[in-house]
């Protein structure tokens, strides 16, 4: 027991003197939370927007202030004619434009309507589809205004109601992920590295021809990184909640609990990948290519599972970290309890012993 | 019962074999020296010995435990110093020293008296960093750790490679004092000069253990008359020498060319003709005592003849 500690207590040394190390510790998650929560949003907001108004009434007026009080769309210099907005598309000041036809206000009454010209830039289709529906809504609304009396009998207007996240906080989504994410780097690559650099070093001969427990070497190096993932767990929480605005709605025991068992899976991983590997550089990219990327492109975190081919979807069942970013989710976001995640549990359960056990059964006590 | 026993001990890395049929025992209490240049195969038997790799065929035993069988017998009974500098780099020397202590399940102060005389040297640097340390500083605190738990048997695989002159001395004079404590010590060495400091050697060379005995009987056993020769053009007198053919063995040692003639009875006089008939200026001829690097030359010329000739 006291060789364990002295063991951990060297492994904390070495922690705390590689700056390297403590940057990837400590910065690492903080830069991500910080670029996924403000860089990285899925929102468009601050869309150039340019109008052509060739009507120059009261309605169109009113319009086109509807469309700058949002923070959705900045309202650039009116155009004059259609050469110019071409022009502005091209050159990326704008990228959408909203031309209104001479007779505008009179057509409102006339039974045809008036016609609006929306143009969007669609060399992202999907920030075009978006500013679209923005200015569908915008326009929509202000004819709802227009005719508040107006009553047609089949007409259907759809409420939508985004559920757990109403205020379409996009922070919510990537949490679970980043803290995944950040379990891979830590628990996994971490980890693996450190083992494998007492081989490199050639401490792991001194350590072998000792009365110290080979296994030990294991349990002791695993022991502090568990700790540090719990810090960087705790870290990315604080972020979330008092930086991000993130309401935590399920019990903070279960979200404990799981992380830890999450991290045992990675931590098994990264023991059984520095036992199969000599070198760091090899370690690390193992960790990288095999562990993070599956995080990354498989969890459903950054791009949703049911789009892609069936391979890659029959291929996430593997990844630890979909069960996991799955039962964070359901805890932290949507409140629920152990009862709706315990199938995803009982998975990492599984996957953590199996892996456990293999990475101690593959130890080598010889060199 | 000898403290190490090595039996027909054969180790092969996929082609290239190793360890070619090694056999040597080491008494209890003695400095046995394994003395041969880079790729001799001087670590894999080291690592064979602590139980780190598996011979493919032989045996082999420390303290009377099978290295194979009794492999955690053996780890608590022996230190082990590997060739290349194996402490944490980032730790100090007292961290290093301690955590060793600790994981080898005892305490400085424990030991104390063993490692004192070595380790009153690198005290004043207590709190620098192993990494920090020049390369005799190094093998010192190395060699405390290995010491550490007062082993019965130590292994040294290169201790003193890449360490000056001076500190290389103060190694050696540390090695005997331990040997007074009656800890059986088995070292390895590229350096012929280092040999003579040991009870014992085993010259090997690609795998094979030339010839074991004590330095001085080595040297003995030595069968020709040595002679020294050198001249302003050492290269030419070298050529000339090796091109003539009562010369059995020609090669150059420092800044003098060592040879032996063919002949049995070959005195000074003779030999310095042999020397002069190519005219040379300032041509110096003498005879000398052959060292361990000499025998090691001939042993490995022989070789090389029996293979050349097994070829044929």
């Amino acid at each position: 027991m006291k060789q364990l500690l002295a063991f951990i207590k060297k492994e904390f040394y070495h922690v705390f003197r590689d700056r390297r190390t403590l940057l990837i510790l400590f910065g690492m998650p903080i830069v991500q939370i910080i670029l996924f929560g403000f860089a990285l949003s899925s929102e468009v907001k601050n869309i150039g927007i340019a109008v052509l108004d060739n009507a120059r009434d009261v309605h169109t007026q009113q319009i086109i202030g509807k469309i700058s009080s949002g923070y959705y769309f900045r309202v650039k210099q009116p155009a004059l004619n259609f050469q110019e907005l071409e022009q502005r598309f091209r050159a990326g000041e704008i990228e959408c434009a909203v031309v209104f036809p001479e007779k505008f206000a009179s057509d409102l009454y006339k039974p045809g309507g008036a016609h609006i010209q929306v143009i969007a830039d669609a060399s992202d289709p999907n920030t075009a589809t978006t500013v679209i529906n923005y200015l569908n809504s915008i326009i929509g609304n202000y004819e709802q205004e227009l005719n508040p009396l107006r009553k047609l009998s089949y007409r259907i207007v759809p409420e939508i109601r985004m559920l757990y996240n109403e205020e379409q906080n996009g922070s919510l989504n990537f949490i679970p992920g980043v803290i995944a994410l950040i379990f891979m780097i830590v628990s996994t690559a971490l980890t693996s590295v450190a083992v494998v650099r007492e081989k490199e070093l050639g401490t792991m001969e001194i350590l072998l021809v000792s009365p110290f427990r080979p296994i030990m070497v294991l349990i002791a190096k695993a022991v502090p990184y568990l700790v540090l993932s719990l810090v960087d767990f705790i870290i990315i929480l604080l972020l979330a909640v008092f930086l991000l605005n993130v309401e935590i709605r399920g019990s903070l025991v279960l979200i404990f609990a799981e992380s830890i068992l999450f991290i045992i899976t990675c931590l098994s991983m990264g023991l059984l990948i520095s036992n199969l590997t000599g070198s760091q550089q090899t370690a690390m990219m193992i960790s990288m290519m095999g562990m993070m990327l599956p995080t990354l492109i498989l969890t459903g975190f950054m791009f949703p599972l049911e789009n892609m081919p069936k391979v890659f979807q029959i291929l996430s069942y593997i990844v630890p970290s979909k069960y996991y970013y799955s039962i964070i989710k359901s805890v932290m976001l949507k409140g629920l309890g152990f009862s709706y995640v315990w199938k995803e549990t009982l998975i990492l359960v599984i996957m953590a012993t199996g892996l456990l056990t293999l990475a101690l059964r593959k130890f080598n006590v010889r060199l | 019962m000898n403290s190490v026993e090595v039996i027909n001990i054969v180790k092969t890395y996929g082609e290239v074999k190793a360890v070619k049929n090694v056999s040597f025992e080491v008494a209890k209490g003695e400095l046995f020296g394994l003395i041969g240049p880079d790729g001799a195969g001087k670590t894999s038997l080291f690592r064979v010995l602590t139980t780190l790799l598996l011979a493919d065929s032989g045996t082999a035993t420390v303290e009377g435990f099978d290295v194979v069988k009794d492999y955690r017998e053996i780890r608590n009974r022996v230190g082990y110093m590997p060739g290349r500098f194996s402490l944490y780099q980032d730790l100090t020397v007292e961290e290093n020293l301690s955590f060793f202590a600790t994981v080898f399940g005892t305490t400085i102060r424990e030991n104390y008296d063993l490692i004192k005389d070595i380790y009153e040297q690198i005290a004043p640097f207590n709190s620098r960093r192993a990494g920090k340390l020049s390369g005799g500083m190094k093998q010192k605190l190395a060699l405390c750790c290995a010491l550490i738990h007062k082993p019965d048997v130590l292994f040294l695989d290169e201790p003193t490679t890449g360490v000056d002159v001076v500190s290389r001395r103060e190694f050696w004079e540390m090695l005997n004092k331990l040997k007074k404590q009656g800890i059986t010590i088995v070292v390895s060495t590229p350096y012929m000069d280092e040999a003579s400091l040991c009870d014992r050697i085993a010259l090997i060379q690609d795998g094979t253990v030339m010839s074991i005995n004590s330095p001085d009987r080595i040297v003995k056993n030595f069968p020709k008359t040595l002679f020294a020769a050198k001249a302003n053009n050492i290269y030419k007198l070298l050529q000339d020498l090796r091109r003539n053919s009562e010369m059995e063995s020609c090669y150059a040692f420092g800044e003098y060319i060592h040879f032996t003639v063919k002949a049995d009875d070959a005195d000074i006089v003779r030999i310095s003709q042999i020397a002069e008939r190519e005219n040379h200026d300032g041509l110096e001829v003498k005879q000398v005592i052959p060292g361990i690097e000499d025998c090691f030359i001939r042993l490995t010329l022989d070789s090389g003849q029996k293979i050349m000739d097994r070829k044929k």
